[in-house]
C-alpha cells in the first residue's frame, strides 16, 4: 500500500528530532530551534515557507516558545500558537497544523515539540499543605489535609500501575511479568537507536529487580524525565504536487490524525480512564485512513510505564480483546513479531522530554516508512501508527503511510 | 476526653457508623464524591445524597514504595467497586503491602483510622479498606 498525492491530502515534509539526553548547558529554545531548523532543511524548505507555527511544551507553553523560536530562526509575522495538552502535548501541535492545512488557511506549517525537564524525578502527587496545622475543610472533596497516600496514590508510576492492574483483574496471563517483558523489549530495541537517551539491554531479572516504584512497576519499567525536541513540518497535497519528485518521494502521507478526550465511564472519577478515549481515537484514525490495525507495519505508542504500554495493545486492537499478556508472551510487538511496537525504545528507553514526544513518534514513523531508519529500520514498512495520550485526557493518533514510488 | 473528630474528606460521614456519601444525579444515577457544578454524565444538575455500600472488591491496586516527601511508604493505593457499583479511591489498610497478600478482586470493607491531630487538638479521620 503506498499514496498517492491528492490535492485535500496532507503530507509530511520534513522531520528532525534531537537525541534526547539531559543538556545542562542548552536551553529550551536552543533544543527547540535546532528541530525546527532541521525538519526545514530536512523537507527543503525554508521559515520564509511556512504558513503556521505551532509549538507544543508542557511546562512552558505559557512561555511564548513558540515566537521565542521565530526570533532564533525567523520573526515572519505568521501566526503561531503555543499548545499544552498533557502528555498529548506534542500531537495536539501537529494536530493544530494539520487543522490549519486542512481548512486552507496555510498550505505549510510547522509543528515543534520541545520540553527540558531534567532530573525532575517523579512526577504527579505530594501537595500538603503550608503553616499552622489546622485541620479545615477545604478544596473540591472537602479535604483537611493532602489525601495523597492516605486516599490511593497521585503519583504517575502508580496511576498507571493501576491501570495495568485493572487489566489485569479482568483477563488471564496478565501480571508482573508480562509487565516486566515490555520493558525488556523496549530496552532491547532501543540500543539500535542512536537517538534515545538509554541505549542498553537489560535482562528480565534485572528488570524485575530494579527498585519498585509502583508495584508492579519497577524504575526499569518508567520512562526517565529528559529534555529533548523534535520538529515536523506539514505541507498540503496541492503544494506538493508541486515541488521535485524527489521531494515527494521522501513525503509520508498522513492518513489519519485525531485527538480525543475521555469520555464518561462509571469509574473515571477515581481512576483516570486511559482506555475509552484510545479506543475511540484509534476506531476513529482507522476509518479515516482505510486501514485496519492487521495493516501496520510499526505501532510508536505512549508506553510511559510498562502497564500502559501493554493495555494499549488490546485498546489499538494490535491483539485480540483480552489477548495483551498473551501478545508480549508471544513476541508480537518486538521489532522481528507480528506488530513492531516502539522499535524507538519507546519512552521508557528514547526518554519522555514530555512535548517533544507526540513529534518524535511521527518522526520515527516517519523515518521507517522513507526506509532512512537505518540499524532500528522496518525493512519494507508502509504504514505506521503514532500514539499518545496525556492524562487528564487526551490521547492523539496520527497513521502514516508512504508515498508512492 | 475524646478529641474532637473530623473526618480527612466531607464525603466520609463518621456517624452512626462510619460511611461514605456520595453526590448522585438524581437523573442518570452517576455518583461523585466533588463539589459538583452538573453530572459528567447527562449534563444535568439534581443531585441527592446516597450512602455507599462498605463492602466491595478490589478491582486494581499499586503498592506505592516511592512518594512525594512526608508520605510513609510501602502503601498499598487501592481502585476499589462497592457492591452497589459506587466506584472508590483509597487504600488498602490492615493487609501487607505484598503481591502475596493483595490480591485483585479480594473482598473488602471500609475501615477508618487516625491520621493525626491538628494544633488545636482536632483529629482527622481516614477511611480505608481492610480484606473482609
Amino acid at each position: 500500500m503506498a499514496a498517492k498525492i491528492s490535492p485535500d491530502s496532507v503530507w509530511v515534509l520534513g522531520a528532525h528530532m534531537t537525541r534526547f539526553a539531559r543538556y545542562p548547558d542548552l536551553d529550551l529554545i536552543d533544543l527547540a530551534s535546532e528541530s525546527a531548523m532541521g525538519a526545514l532543511a530536512d523537507g527543503e524548505v525554508t521559515v520564509g515557507d511556512v504558513d503556521v507555527l505551532a509549538c507544543g511544551s508542557l511546562f512552558q507553553a505559557s512561555g511564548g516558545i513558540g515566537q521565542r523560536i521565530q526570533k532564533q530562526i525567523g520573526q515572519t509575522g505568521v501566526p503561531v500558537y503555543n499548545v499544552a495538552n498533557a502528555c498529548a502535548t506534542g500531537a495536539t501541535a501537529i494536530r493544530t497544523v494539520m487543522m490549519a492545512i486542512r481548512s486552507g488557511e496555510a498550505e505549510i506549517g510547522l509543528a515543534v515539540g520541545a520540553e527540558k525537564m531534567g532530573k525532575m524525578g517523579l512526577l504527579g502527587g505530594g501537595a500538603t499543605k503550608k503553616g499552622k496545622k489546622v485541620f479545615e475543610p477545604s478544596g473540591r472533596y472537602g479535604a483537611v489535609t493532602g489525601v495523597d497516600g492516605y486516599l490511593g496514590t497521585e503519583t504517575m508510576p502508580g496511576v498507571f500501575a493501576q491501570a495495568g492492574m485493572a487489566y489485569a483483574h479482568d483477563h488471564d496471563g496478565v501480571g508482573f511479568e508480562q509487565f516486566a517483558r515490555v520493558a525488556y523489549k523496549n530496552h532491547l530495541h532501543s540500543t539500535l537507536n542512536p537517538l534515545a537517551q538509554y541505549q542498553k539491554e537489560f535482562s528480565m531479572g534485572e528488570i524485575m529487580e530494579s527498585p519498585m516504584m509502583s508495584y508492579p512497576n519497577t524504575l526499569l519499567m518508567c520512562c526517565p524525565t529528559g529534555d529533548g525536541a523534535a520538529a515536523v513540518v506539514l505541507v498540503s497535497g496541492e503544494r506538493l504536487a508541486s515541488m521535485p519528485s524527489h521531494v515527494q518521494k521522501r513525503a509520508v502521507k498522513v492518513s489519519a490524525s485525531v485527538l480525543t478526550s475521555d469520555p464518561f465511564t462509571d469509574n473515571c472519577q477515581v481512576q483516570p480512564d486511559v482506555n475509552t478515549l484510545t479506543r475511540n481515537a484509534a476506531a476513529q484514525a482507522y476509518e479515516a485512513a482505510g486501514v485496519g490495525a492487521e495493516d501496520l507495519d510499526l505501532v510508536e505508542l505512549h508506553d510511559c510505564f510498562a502497564t500502559a504500554e501493554l493495555i494499549h495493545y488490546d485498546n489499538l486492537g494490535l491483539c485480540e480483546q483480552g489477548g495483551a499478556g498473551e501478545f508480549i508472551d508471544s513476541g508480537g510487538p518486538f521489532r522481528d513479531g507480528a506488530t513492531p511496537v516502539n522499535v524507538s525504545g519507546g519512552l521508557i528507553s528514547k526518554g519522555h522530554p514530555i512535548g517533544a514526544t507526540g513529534v518524535a513518534n511521527v518522526y520515527e514513523v516517519t523515518t521507517h516508512l522513507r526506509g532512512e531508519a537505518g540499524d532500528r529500520q522496518v525493512e519494507g514498512a508502509t504504514v505506521g501508527l503514532a500514539h499518545v495520550i496525556g492524562l487528564g485526557s487526551a490521547c492523539g493518533v496520527h497513521i502514516l503511510e508512504k508515498a508512492a514510488a | 476526653m475524646t478529641p474532637a473528630q473530623v473526618p480527612l474528606v466531607d464525603y466520609l460521614h463518621l456517624e452512626p457508623e462510619p460511611h461514605l456519601v456520595a453526590h448522585e444525579c438524581g437523573h442518570c444515577g452517576a455518583r461523585f464524591f466533588d463539589r459538583r457544578n452538573a453530572c459528567a454524565r447527562c449534563g444535568r444538575a439534581d443531585f441527592g445524597a446516597a450512602a455507599v455500600d462498605g463492602a466491595g472488591e478490589l478491582r486494581a491496586f499499586s503498592i506505592v514504595h516511592r512518594a512525594a516527601p512526608g508520605i510513609p511508604v510501602p502503601f498499598v493505593s487501592a481502585i476499589v467497586r462497592t457492591d452497589d457499583g459506587t466506584w472508590v479511591r483509597s487504600n488498602v489498610v490492615n493487609c501487607d503491602p505484598t503481591p502475596e497478600s493483595v490480591k485483585l478482586g479480594m473482598r473488602l470493607r471500609l475501615a477508618t483510622y487516625a491520621i493525626g491531630t491538628d494544633d488545636d487538638g482536632t483529629e482527622a479521620v481516614a477511611f480505608g479498606y481492610e480484606p473482609a
